[in-house]
């Protein structure tokens, strides 16, 4: 027989030797994971070199990212981005704000709620993108056609889904407020809008996607300045380089904004 | 004494209608409660115990009858009426002494004065140290506990028990029901409880009223005897005279739910 209790210092070896064996298949996948990358920009750089690959098409790492160091360095891609940017933020934080502002407003009032219920789930599954040229006729084409495209994706949405949240709540937590002779509008903003919170939030996290989506296809059809127009503009005169450097500079601006989000939500709730 | 009694109810009836039918939830029931009371109301479910209290509550106006509260007739919720639900629904983003005083924001009685009386009610129920705690770092009991305090801090006169100790477990529920009538008696509050519980019933209250369902009928009152009334929940359940009366009730309650299946 060996020792038959269990000492204080053999518990401690066991958590260290968990964490040990966690830490190790943490690095394992970091590692698999930059692996993967390197590789890929390897033979993509080789391929592309070696014209395996049509270079007109898809380019290669190296002038990828050459062409993304001179538009640093010359500037020019700074207007772009900052325009892209701007209107994505507009585009996802007015569409959160309007969308539960709609949603609060068909929670106060549920005849509303009734008559709009249609239209709403008409306008919802329609391709909304398709409303661009009107934006843009309604609008001039600029900033604001672009901001009008990308609420049109994201407003109703959130209306949709904050609501069922705000429906969702617990009626007994209602119930606490009234007994209490709380009114309509104590209900809303102690309990409705404040346990709807982690809902809103999380849509504005696919905000920020549905956002994206509506910018860069509003300034397709603008065409006048913005990531979306580079690509655009790329594709036109076939420089492919210019339009896999402004994807990269889209994926990587697309993850810190999606990630600063991800951080606000965790920070709020 | 004043001769007013703080809750009554008079030929009191209430419809539910929905899309397929009307029913009749409560059929002519009348109850006077007098201050200082504590009454329990039992029945099988759909005697339509919680619509009374929600009536008292001023939540449900009854189709026809009279409902008063301290001589006036209820015509909406009032401050002098507290009501305790089935589970605490403390408000989980809220700590404990905001959730305590939400009824005090809500009737707006929040001063430093109304904090101190809260803090003070915490501390009877040994909360002090839970004030800046949130409601999930704390256990079944003592949430229940904070919503006690919750009701009991707008300084209501009636207190409304939605079946309070239906949600913890046994031992838990056995404490709570001692704090409660001790809470009652000390504060000189009336109280009227709903419960499933026969045995808490007859060991927490003056007198138990059973009643019958579809529609919701006063079927029998029992008032307890002194020994049992007098002794605290825990030691009245050991008083002689408790078993007899509580099978009483027990019978009472079974011949209706015959009479329902």
């Amino acid at each position: 027989m060996e020792s038959t209790s269990t000492g204080a210092g053999q518990i401690q070896e066991l958590h260290q030797a968990h964490l040990l064996r966690k830490r190790k298949v943490q690095r394992k996948v970091i590692g698999t994971q930059l692996l993967i990358l390197v590789v890929f920009l390897a033979v993509w750089e080789i391929a592309g070199r070696n014209k395996w690959i049509d270079v007109l098409l898809f380019s290669y790492p190296s002038k990828v990212f050459t062409q993304i160091y001179n538009d640093m360095i010359d500037g020019s891609i700074w207007v772009h981005l900052g325009a892209t940017v701007g209107e994505t933020i507009v585009g996802f934080v007015l569409g959160t704000l309007l969308g539960t502002a709609l949603a609060a407003v068909i929670w106060w009032w549920d005849f509303a709620a009734k008559v709009l219920d249609p239209f709403m789930v008409v306008f919802n599954s329609m391709p909304k993108v398709a409303l661009g040229p009107l934006f843009i006729v309604g609008f001039g084409p600029g900033f604001m056609a672009i901001v009008a495209t990308t609420l049109s994706i994201t407003v109703m949405i959130t209306t949709l889904t904050v609501y069922q949240s705000f429906r969702e709540v617990d009626s007994n937590y209602v119930k606490v407020i009234r007994v209490f002779g709380g009114s309509k509008r104590d209900v809303f903003y102690k309990v409705i809008l404040r346990a709807s919170f982690p809902a809103i939030v999380s849509t504005l996290k696919v905000n920020v996607g549905l956002a994206w989506v509506g910018v860069i296809v509003g300034e397709f059809l603008v065409s006048k300045v913005g990531l979306g127009y580079l690509i655009i503009y790329g594709f036109q005169v076939f420089n492919f380089t210019l339009v896999l450097s402004t994807l990269v500079l889209i994926a990587v601006v697309a993850t810190v904004m999606y990630q600063f989000v991800a951080y606000l939500e965790r920070k709020l709730t | 004494m004043s001769r007013i009694p703080a809750v009554g109810l008079e030929n009191v009836t209430q419809v539910y209608v929905t899309d397929r039918e009307a029913t009749l939830a409560i059929d002519r029931f009348s109850l006077t409660v007098q201050t200082g009371e504590f009454v329990s109301l039992v029945g099988p479910s759909g005697c339509g115990k919680t619509t009374i209290l929600s009536m008292i509550a001023g939540l449900l106006h009854p189709t026809s009858g009279q409902v008063h509260v301290l001589g006036r007739g209820v015509l909406g919720p009032t401050p002098s009426v507290g009501y305790m639900l089935q589970q605490d629904y403390l408000f989980p983003w809220r700590t404990i002494l905001e959730n305590a005083m939400i009824g005090l924001e809500l009737t707006g009685q929040k001063d430093a004065a109304s904090r101190h009386y809260t803090l003070h009610l915490l501390e009877e129920m040994g909360l002090q140290h839970t004030a800046n705690l949130y409601p999930n770092q704390l256990s079944g009991g003592m949430r229940q506990r904070v919503a006690l305090v919750r009701t009991l801090a707008t300084k209501p006169d009636i207190l409304l028990l939605d079946e309070p100790f239906s949600a913890l477990d046994y031992q838990t529920k056995l404490q709570l029901e001692d704090l409660v009538a001790f809470t009652m008696k000390q504060h000189k509050k009336t109280a009227i409880l709903v419960t499933h519980d026969l045995s808490e019933a007859v060991a927490i209250s003056d007198r138990v009223i059973v009643l019958e369902s579809h529609p919701g009928r006063l079927r029998k009152e029992f008032h307890i005897p002194d020994a049992i009334r007098n002794a605290e929940p825990f030691y009245a359940r050991e008083q002689e005279g408790f078993n007899a009366l509580f099978h009483e009730v027990w019978k009472e309650l079974e011949s209706t739910e015959r009479r329902t299946t």
